[in-house]
């Protein structure tokens, strides 16, 4: 691991975090996260900028969906990779936009989870933002608990659920 | 343990009536009958006899058996234990042919008798008598005319006159649900919502989607219900003329468009609205549509719900950390939190005098139905079992509520007695059913 991925891995932590202790996803403080370091840094792959056919063959940016703990909101470590490749496929390509649909578990109302689906996408957007990429280049959409990948009454099913997915709408 | 069984049949007739409210472009479905099943009684509920109603003409009888729907609906009450109709010995059908010591010895407080005839033009004249056996005194005699198809209803008005007389609050049987259907897999999945009788019987479609709906409301008049869809995508509000069908877009602003709660006047109506940054409570004036913000806080903020005088709202937050319930004036000044028993307390519903609130409490991974006794000191009693106990809604009269559960991977609703002892499941053979919402006192 290069000197460069390490600071850019701590930086994406203290989003995390800073999301962890406030309740909603607020984007970090400038004087709580060092300015994140030039995109190309970030970079997954060794050189140059990414090209739609990347999202079917990259190993980072085909990986589309971010899982939550429960009734939480913040991005766990290892889903931090997943962030920082597709906030770099949002720096290179400008004309790029996705959705971010924030689903959550079965447990709870179903309006409070349309709330808690909302806080999850926008926890994405804002470390996604973090890292360069334009808030117009994204949409955030909750469907609660009304999207279910999975039926079934466990814990299993339930940290299926519990996600976000990213979804491009220009490539 | 009493248990039943009913089907209803449904006439095609419904398909045309349903046909005009469903939007341009999506298909219409005939919306199924639910399946009724009352899944424990109550020993010590007040003994009634509902003796079988004679048909007095030489025509056919009609399909509708009006004492079998009276019977089922003060038994649903939990406040009635009927005799069953294998123990009724005699079938008077008029107050001067009832033999007290027979129903003294059948321990029975209550009797009523009654008949139907044909009254030419196509109606039928029900007439009943309620008669109390321990005084032998006649307590109700009045008589209906109705058309054929409308003897369910009769049925249900008769239902409330015998259950105000003896209880002393208006019966809430002659009302309307409204519930969510999906049926389906996958892409195949459709929602539709359903208004239905208050027993689930003669289910008529309101509007059909692909796209998830949920969050029924009822106006105050029972002509209307807002409702969330998600047909374009994103969460949307939309309200709907139940005798016309027409369709108003209240809101599809950025991020969250949900949770609608009209006011107790009609006037206005709460929802739960994210454009501006983070879930809040706001009213839109439905005459204007001027919205006001009533909370703000950094935390989600939904499933507004009003109190009967209109002046303030009670709805979810999770401000302290967990869903909790929170009370806010509408004139503003804050809000107070009003729940502290419990890690999780949300989605209130409010009875007609405010004094029972019920909500959805989780406990680990168990959410059950509580209700909070306002003039108790807020002592919670838990009204059905969990695990996944949601979307709590109380009958006019607050004498019984409608939720929903899951049972195995399917979703069907429960109406339970508000003192919880007794339930009647009500599913759907190929589906799931949620989001029950129990309609006000009919208009007549």
């Amino acid at each position: 691991m290069n000197k460069t991925v390490r600071i850019t891995l701590a930086a994406l932590l203290s989003v995390g975090l800073a999301a962890c202790a406030s309740k909603q996803a607020v984007k970090p403080q400038p004087e709580q996260t060092p300015p994140p370091p030039p995109p190309v840094a970030t970079a997954p792959v060794a050189s140059g900028k990414y090209t739609p056919a990347d999202l079917d063959t990259d190993p980072c940016l085909r990986q589309r969906s971010i899982y939550f703990d429960f009734d939480k909101a913040d991005i766990k470590p290892q889903f931090q990779q997943i962030v920082a490749c597709q906030a770099k496929y949002l720096v290179d390509r400008p004309e790029a936009r996705m959705t971010l649909e924030g689903n959550t578990d079965e447990r709870g109302t179903r309006e409070y989870n349309l709330g808690l689906g909302e806080r999850r996408a926008k926890s994405v957007a804002s470390a996604l933002e973090a890292l360069g990429a334009s808030a117009g280049q994204i949409t955030v959409v909750s469907y609660g608990k009304e999207r279910p990948v999975c039926r079934e009454h466990n814990e299993t099913c339930w940290a299926k659920n519990r996600r976000v997915d990213i979804v491009y709408t220009a490539k | 343990m009493m248990i039943r069984h009913l089907k209803a049949i449904f006439a095609a007739a419904l398909v045309a009536a349903v046909s005009a409210v469903v939007p341009a472009g999506i298909p219409v479905a005939r919306a199924q009958n639910l399946t009724l099943d009352i899944v424990n009684g109550v020993p010590s509920a007040i003994p009634i006899t509902i003796v079988p109603f004679a048909f007095e003409s030489a025509a056919t009888p009609p399909a509708t058996d009006v004492s079998e729907v009276i019977r089922n609906d003060l038994a649903r009450s939990g406040k009635f234990r009927t005799l069953g109709r294998q123990d009724i010995v005699e079938t008077p059908t008029r107050g001067s042919e009832i033999k007290f010591p027979t129903w003294k010895l059948l321990k029975q407080d209550y009797i009523v008798v009654g008949r139907e005839r044909d009254t030419g033009g196509g109606q039928v004249r029900v007439d009943f008598e309620l008669w109390d056996v321990t005084k032998q005194q006649q307590l109700l005699s009045l008589a209906y005319t109705a058309l054929p198809a409308d003897l369910r209803g009769v049925a249900h008005q008769i239902a409330d006159q015998i259950y105000q007389k003896i209880i002393g609050v208006p019966g809430a049987f002659y009302t309307r649900i409204a519930y969510v259907t999906a049926v389906g897999v996958g892409k195949g999945l459709q929602y539709s919502l359903i208004v239905a009788d208050s027993d689930g019987y003669n289910p008529q479609v309101v509007v059909h989607s692909l796209q998830p709906l949920l969050s029924p409301a009822w106006s105050p008049d029972g002509k209307k219900l807002a409702y969330v869809s998600f047909e374009h995508g994103d969460s949307a509000v939309y309200m709907q003329d139940l005798a016309t069908g027409a369709r108003q877009l209240i809101s599809a602003r950025k991020g969250i468009n949900g949770a609608p709660s009209f006011s107790p006047d009609g006037t206005k109506l709460a929802m739960c609205l994210s454009y501006g940054g983070n879930p809040e409570i706001y009213v839109m004036n439905l005459a204007t549509r001027q919205l006001t913000q009533l909370t703000h806080s950094m935390s989600i903020n939904t499933e507004p719900r009003w109190m009967p005088d209109g002046q303030s709202i009670v709805f979810t937050s999770d401000r302290s950390g967990k869903p909790q319930l929170y009370q806010e004036p509408l004139s503003g000044g804050g809000a107070t939190r009003i729940t502290f028993q419990g890690e999780y307390n949300a989605n209130v519903a409010i009875n007609y005098d405010a004094s029972q609130f019920a909500m959805v409490q989780g406990s680990g991974n168990v959410y059950r139905i509580a209700v909070m006794d306002r003039k108790l000191g807020d002592q919670m009693r838990f009204l059905s079992p969990g695990p996944m106990d949601e979307s709590p809604s109380f009958a006019p009269n607050g004498s019984m509520l409608l939720y929903a559960a899951s049972e195995g991977t399917r979703g069907v609703l429960y109406s339970v007695s508000d003192d919880g002892r007794i339930r009647q499941r009500l599913s759907l053979a190929n589906g799931d059913v949620q989001s029950p919402s129990w309609g006000p006192y009919r208009q007549h």
